[in-house]
């Protein structure tokens, strides 16, 4: 039996993602800056669907509290900054703070399955909105502007924030695709599908999840560094709302959950309803829950999902495959007595 | 004194607490489902009731045997529309597609209702601010000490009802195993259609409680949902006691936390919850309660 783990599909594919991305990086210099903002928000929602899907889709762990770590980048963002810092460095460098911090809240959380880890994290967000409050800092909900950003031009500013986000979220494709194509990929996807099996196997179920727990922690911490970048005013209650994993939810389900293509997929779907609907107010926050209900029920593996049965295509694949055209090997009978 | 009234103000805060908890207790209990719309249903529940008391004047006791009802219609809809289906896809679809129900209630809500925040005090007459004078400095509300009576009237009841009766005796099974209790002639759908239903009820009456208590708007659903399951993981028993003493504990802790720092109302009751978690984890191992014969 043959296996393989790159097709001819998939090598293009990976060429073609290249391509774009290289394409992407030249955008401020041929796009207009409500363009180049949009695109931002865009790479944005990828970040925090991608993150969110290696956490539920990959490690079978639903945390309706993400915005705990994406309010704390802003949050580390802004006190780094206020320390003296420069704007963008101190960006990565709040996102890794949150990844530390993420570590011994792991520790806990992590021994919390299902329904349980889902709303323990929504508890840690909470906590983390309100001591965050404590910060004279922030000024409670009034919150603070980072107004060291007034030091760039416009139009720097603009194409700076582009490119970080560019490269923040190029940098997690890969880092997640080389993860989940690696030794502890194959760990991950099988506590996924069960923990028990898993572990007797040998696989450091604790550990494993933790990877993945403090890498999704990162993501979403970049998030939201990048945008304040964009957005240059922190509130505490926008960046603490459950609407970011809210949105995460949306953009994986529609996506396709536990499918690498899919959170991709989905934020476009999700940037382009906002980009439509967006102002509809309340009915479109409405649309967004009745399709994220509608997807969980029928489609729970999202649009990538449904292509993927339909037709075997496989894209950005990270599992394994039997060879085509090659005989399978004979099945053995057993003999009856 | 002050700490002492503050203790005591915990306590029978405590009672709402338990009572916000018993419905997603039971549901979880019997069904291993944590439903995340629980706190948006309470708040629909608190908003049927504004509704029939604001234009029909309908008093919200007796509009309770309206809602009631009603809210057992929607935990058997519930059952049949999106848990049972969303269960057979496995532990993380329940918690998604309640998720998504829950934004849907909640902005449903806001459009039909607007940002205002609401009450059902002014329509309970004096019974939202009479209360017991115990000492000059300590006085106990008499809506607080019902709620804390009613709370512990439905845990025990439903208790009673799960040990006692066939119905709940059909109930424990089909949470142990629902694949082999139709082999003993058990339909176990209706059944957990049937536990679906009576979790609402519970739901019902703490959005009662909490809409006379205090105020609501269209996203309060959020924090109930939290509190609930603060105080059902803080008791962690596995019984109706243990359902109690976890809203009790919340409540004094959020209560004295309020008394050390302005902001500590709520710190208070999440540091609890952390720490009594932590050290529940240490001593090996956690799982949220079953609800067993008592």
């Amino acid at each position: 039996m043959n296996i393989e783990r790159w097709t001819p599909t998939s090598r293009a594919a990976v060429g073609v993602a290249a391509a774009v991305l290289l394409a992407l990086a030249a955008g401020p210099s041929f796009m207009d800056a409500n363009a180049v903002d949009k695109l931002t928000t865009l790479f944005i929602y990828v970040i925090l669907g991608v993150t969110w899907n290696a956490l539920a889709g990959y490690s079978g762990l639903i945390s309706i509290g993400q915005q705990a770590f994406f309010g704390l980048g802003g949050y580390f963002a802004v006190r780094l900054v206020d320390a003296g810092m420069s704007v963008y460095p101190a960006l990565l460098l709040a996102a890794a703070i949150v990844g530390l911090i993420a570590l011994p809240v792991s520790v806990f959380m992590l021994r919390l399955r299902a329904g349980e880890f889902a709303i323990g994290m929504w508890v840690v967000a909470e906590l983390a909105h309100l001591l965050v409050n404590l910060d004279g800092l922030v000024q409670g909900e009034t919150g603070t502007s980072l107004i060291a950003l007034d030091a760039y031009a416009a139009e720097t500013r603009h194409a700076v924030t582009y490119w970080s986000a560019l490269a923040a979220m190029s940098a997690l494709l890969v880092a997640l695709f080389a993860l989940l194509r690696s030794r502890t990929g194959i760990a991950i996807q099988s506590i996924r599908d069960d923990e028990e099996a898993a572990g007797s196997l040998g696989v450091r179920v604790l550990a494993t999840k933790r990877v993945i727990f403090v890498l999704a922690a990162f993501g979403a911490a970049m998030a939201g560094a990048l945008w304040l970048a964009t957005a240059i005013t922190f509130q505490p209650k926008t960046y603490f709302s459950v609407q970011w994993t809210a949105y995460s939810i949306f953009m994986v389900l529609v996506g396709g959950l536990g499918t690498f293509e899919g959170p991709i997929l989905g934020a476009v779907v999700f940037f382009a309803i906002e980009a439509w609907f967006g102002d509809a107010g309340v009915w479109y926050l409405v649309g967004l829950g009745a399709t994220a209900l509608l997807f969980s029920l029928y489609l729970p593996r999202g649009l990538w999902g449904w292509l993927q049965d339909r037709t075997g295509l496989r894209v950005l694949f990270v599992g394994y495959r039997v060879k085509p055209g090659i005989p399978a090997p004979p099945v053995v009978t057993p003999v009856t007595i | 004194m002050i700490w002492v009234d503050q203790v005591i103000q915990g306590v029978l805060l405590g009672g709402y607490y338990a009572l916000i908890a018993c419905g997603l207790s039971f549901m979880y209990g019997v069904m291993r489902i944590i439903n995340l719309a629980h706190g948006s249903l309470a708040i629909l529940a608190a908003f049927m009731l504004f509704v029939l008391a604001d234009r029909y004047d309908i008093s919200p006791f007796l509009g309770l045997l309206i809602v009631l009802p009603a809210m057992a219609a929607i935990g058997w809809g519930l059952h049949r529309a999106i848990l049972r289906r969303s269960q057979a896809g496995g532990f993380l679809l329940p918690i998604l597609s309640t998720f998504g129900l829950s934004i849907v209630i909640d902005n449903l809500l806001f459009q039909g209702f607007g940002a205002d925040t609401r009450s059902l005090a002014p329509y309970i007459g004096s019974l939202s601010y009479d209360s017991w004078t115990i000492t000059d400095e300590i006085s106990v509300g008499q809506l607080a000490a019902g709620t804390f009576g009613v709370a512990v009237l439905l845990l025990g009841g439903l208790q009673l009802f799960l040990s006692r009766t066939p119905l709940g005796r059909a109930i424990r099974a089909v949470a142990e195993d629902p694949d082999t209790v139709g082999l003993v002639g058990i339909d176990a759908r209706r059944v957990s259609a049937i536990a679906s239903a009576i979790a609402l009820v519970a739901v019902g009456i703490a959005g009662a409680a909490l809409a006379m208590r205090a105020t609501f708007d269209p996203y309060a659903g959020a924090p109930q949902l939290i509190f609930a399951f603060e105080a059902t993981v803080i008791g962690g028993a596995g019984s109706l006691w243990g359902t109690l003493l976890g809203g009790v504990v919340l409540g004094v802790a959020q209560s004295l936390g309020a008394q050390v720092i302005p902001q500590g109302f709520l710190i208070g009751g999440h540091a609890v919850f952390l720490a009594i978690l932590l050290a529940r984890l240490y001593r090996g191992g956690f799982r949220l309660p079953r609800w067993r014969a008592a």
